[in-house]
């Protein structure tokens, strides 16, 4: 008898599998019921066409192992073929329904994957990241070079109001868009896990971790690969069709580096070893650059220091995170552990609030020096050309950083012992 | 003709430049496997860097000064972050320098401002070093310093080109600089321990030589060379956030075409890219106009007219790539490389 079957696991039908799907399907149903206001409508729709463009990420980057610079080409194509679409339904010379437009841009996703697909995936590993990151340029360079397709500086705008309404559906209103995202981010999550099942997503993780012994059981890798490659260029595209329908208009810098860059951040900041990783990625991205954005120009600055720490110390993201506390759980270790989280989280807090407070200060001075050396940081008055406040913020960061590595060292001692504890549960287990 | 002859010095000067910074990422790569995405954002840092030496102890001292500092940074970077995921594997090496790249612009714009700074050619450097002139009836000369205007003056009807200091500055720059890196490399106790490390990591260490110390050296080495190409270049083109994304992804393609690894493919895809980027500007010649003078116009109102009309003066910015893209089809080893992945 074999142990290792999840313990969830029951024949005919997997309960787990089905409670955690369910629960996908309510999150998406009741989301709008519960935060109805226009800001949370707007970014609940963002967050599902960015969990379906991160998850087409991470089969390239968690599942394929290949790093890629440019994923924005594949989701950016899309969106323009999409506004194209639609502009062409609106004046009656294409007949298509507005809820169909996300194909046609998964469809020119899957094409311009396959085009450039064949070039890229010749390579993988480092020099695979290289090429993307110059197919990326390419592409970007050309949308200025072709106003026609790309609209220039302008972008190009549609109306997705079009055609008579099909059982009360205009999609006027956005929170008919957001159910279309939804249905669609649903099926396309659905079919990306279970893209993981197959034989081919199989292949793709051996691709990944041995590319040899594939090589010698006799498997072409660079198909593996380049297949991968189209599948997530196709989702890719449907994610960019979604975000045409959602913004009524596409410019230039969809197929940019800057949303490459930012697809690649938070897939890997979610997560690239689980599957649901990204979808928490994709939520953090909204987040981001939604909320975030709003709260400091030093957003990018935040984001990456965090994107550099999380590489060296957690390196399977934020899922991985929640998985190892979620093993902890099991094992009923977790209250032991809550003190120390709670110090390392308030001595966070502080260096946080230390460090905040001197970019700010920066900021100010360069960007607004214009209105006086005063500034408001969360309700403190603070004089930025003064020596105390810099004092202050300074010593505060200190405080943070003493009190940050008292507390680690306690952490990674009751971790530790926590383990130790697991492995030791595990071993009486086996034994019986 | 004229112009021929100051485009080619044009080209070979920047692509000397551009030499300067695929060596240090090519030397970084093949020791350690580490593509340093931020190889560029050093490369601005040093930009930056000289622009506010020059204004304290002038540019002379900031071209020796801020290369170090550079090469400081890249030095402790490799100790205490890039040393710490290396055990990860290649990507997560990949990820933590893409990483710093953002940081680093992030930082910039935050010290810097968001636009061009007032980074200059120093005053001594700026002019003319020789002007080239097809002068009627004697054929193509060569004039030191700005030409007289009795020669290429608005009426004569002579054509000049001229080819400033700073561009031959920046070839010798680049020379000396290589030069001496090479004797480093293949003269010196120093450079033979390098080499030792770079293909024989194991028996280096146990010869006693301390290994990540020495690519810890050639990580900030190649930093420092970022760095000096950021001091040269930042004058001659533009000093502003964006200058490491731009060039970032032209050197990768100089890396990819060249031969990962190969320093002498380097060199020549450097050269090569150099060259067209610089010759590219000044063709004016697009497959309609081409088109139209074989006899048989394209009409403006067929389907393919916006994509025929792009003349290769406007394909400038995507030609590095297209030919990434035709060197990985024809020879996917590329110029001078060895290994096939």
């Amino acid at each position: 008898m074999d142990h290792n079957i999840p313990r969830y696991s029951f024949k005919p039908i997997n309960l787990g599998r089905w409670v955690i799907w369910s629960l996908f399907a309510i999150i998406l149903l009741g989301a709008p019921m519960l935060f109805t206001s226009s800001l949370a409508m707007t970014m609940l729709s963002k967050m599902g066409i960015a969990i379906i463009i991160c998850l087409s990420y991470n089969m390239l980057l968690g599942q394929g192992g290949m790093l890629s610079f440019g994923h924005a080409v594949y989701s950016g194509l899309g969106a323009f073929a999409a506004i194209h679409a639609l502009v062409k339904a609106a004046d009656g010379s294409w007949n298509i329904p507005v809820s169909l437009i996300p194909l046609v841009g998964g469809f020119a996703g899957w094409l311009v994957a396959v085009i450039l697909g064949s070039v890229t995936t010749r390579k993988s590993g480092t020099i695979f990241a290289m090429i993307t990151l110059g197919v990326g340029a390419m592409v970007f360079s050309m949308s200025l070079m072709l106003p026609e397709f790309f609209g220039g500086e302008g972008g190009i705008s549609g109306n997705r109001v079009i055609g008579d309404p099909v059982m009360g559906i205009t999609f006027g209103p956005q929170i008919q868009v957001y159910y279309l995202i939804a249905v669609y981010c649903f099926i396309c999550t659905a079919a990306m896990f279970a893209f993981t099942q197959t034989p081919l997503g199989r292949m793709l993780n051996a691709v990944r971790d041995n590319p040899e012994r594939v090589e010698f059981i006799g498997y072409d890798t660079q198909r593996v690969r380049y297949i991968a490659f189209m599948i997530a260029g196709f989702f890719a595209g449907i994610g960019g069709g979604l975000h045409a329908i959602n913004d009524e208009i596409v410019t230039a810098e969809v197929v940019g580096p800057e949303y490459s860059g930012l697809y690649l951040l938070f897939t890997f900041l979610g997560g690239a070893l689980f599957f649901f990783g990204p979808i928490l990625g994709a939520v953090l991205l909204v987040f981001a650059t939604v909320l975030l954005h709003e709260l400091t120009k030093a957003w990018l600055l935040y984001l990456g220091v965090i994107f550099l720490m999380m590489v060296m110390y957690a390196p399977g993201g934020v899922s991985s995170l929640i998985m190892m506390n979620v093993r902890v759980a099991a094992f009923g270790l977790l209250r032991k552990l809550w003190t120390a989280y709670l110090g390392l989280g308030g001595s966070a807090l502080v260096i946080l609030a230390g460090v905040a407070v001197m970019v700010e200060m920066v900021y100010h001075i360069k960007l607004n020096e214009a209105l006086g050396p005063m500034m408001t940081f969360m309700g403190v008055e603070l004089d930025t050309h003064g020596v105390d406040a810099w004092v202050g913020a300074a010593f505060v960061t200190l405080t943070g950083v003493g009190m940050f590595e008292v507390t680690r060292r306690e952490f990674v001692r009751q971790w530790g012992q926590a383990q130790e504890e697991i492995e030791n549960e595990i071993r009486r287990r086996e034994s019986h | 003709m004229e112009t021929f002859v100051v485009f080619f010095l044009n080209g070979i000067s920047y692509g000397l430049l551009l030499f300067m910074l695929s060596s240090g990422l090519t030397l970084i790569f093949s020791m350690m496997g580490v593509l340093n995405f931020a190889h560029a954002s050093f490369y601005m840092l040093g930009a930056y860097f000289a622009y506010q030496l020059t204004g304290l102890v002038g540019f002379a001292a900031a071209l020796v000064l801020s290369p170090l500092l550079v090469g400081l940074l890249g030095a402790l970077f490799e100790r205490y972050s890039l040393r710490k995921v290396h055990a990860f594997g290649h990507v997560p090496e990949l990820l933590i320098t893409f990483g710093l790249s953002y940081v680093i612009e992030q930082l910039v714009r935050l010290y810097w401002g968001s636009s061009t700074v007032d980074y200059r050619v120093p005053e001594a450097l700026s002019g003319t070093l020789f002007t080239v002139a097809n002068v009627a009836g004697q054929g193509l000369t060569l004039l030191g310093g700005a030409a007289d205007p009795a020669v290429c003056g608005p009426d004569t009807g002579n054509s000049c080109t001229q080819f400033p200091i700073y561009r031959g500055f920046m070839a010798l720059v680049a020379l000396f600089m290589l030069g001496s890196l090479w004797l480093l490399l293949t003269r010196t106790r120093i450079g033979l321990i390098i080499q030792a490390a770079l293909t024989h990591p194991e028996m280096a260490q146990a010869l006693g030589h301390n290994v990540p110390r020495v690519m810890m050296g050639v990580f900030g080495g190649g930093c420092a060379l970022a760095g000096l190409a950021g001091v040269i270049g930042g004058n001659a083109f533009v000093t502003e956030p964006h200058m490491a994304a731009s060039v970032g992804a032209i050197i990768f393609v100089v890396v990819v075409v060249g031969g990962m690894g190969s320093l002498a493919g380097a060199f020549l895809a450097s050269l090569l890219i150099g060259l067209m980027q610089t010759f590219a500007v000044i063709v004016d010649v697009s497959v309609a106009s081409v088109m139209q003078d074989m006899g048989n116009p394209v009409s403006f109102d067929h389907w393919a007219y916006p994509l025929l009309k792009i003349t290769v003066a406007q394909m400038a910015p995507i030609l590095p790539y297209l030919l990434l893209v035709l060197m990985l089809i024809l020879r996917p080893k590329g110029l001078l490389g060895t290994r096939e992945e």
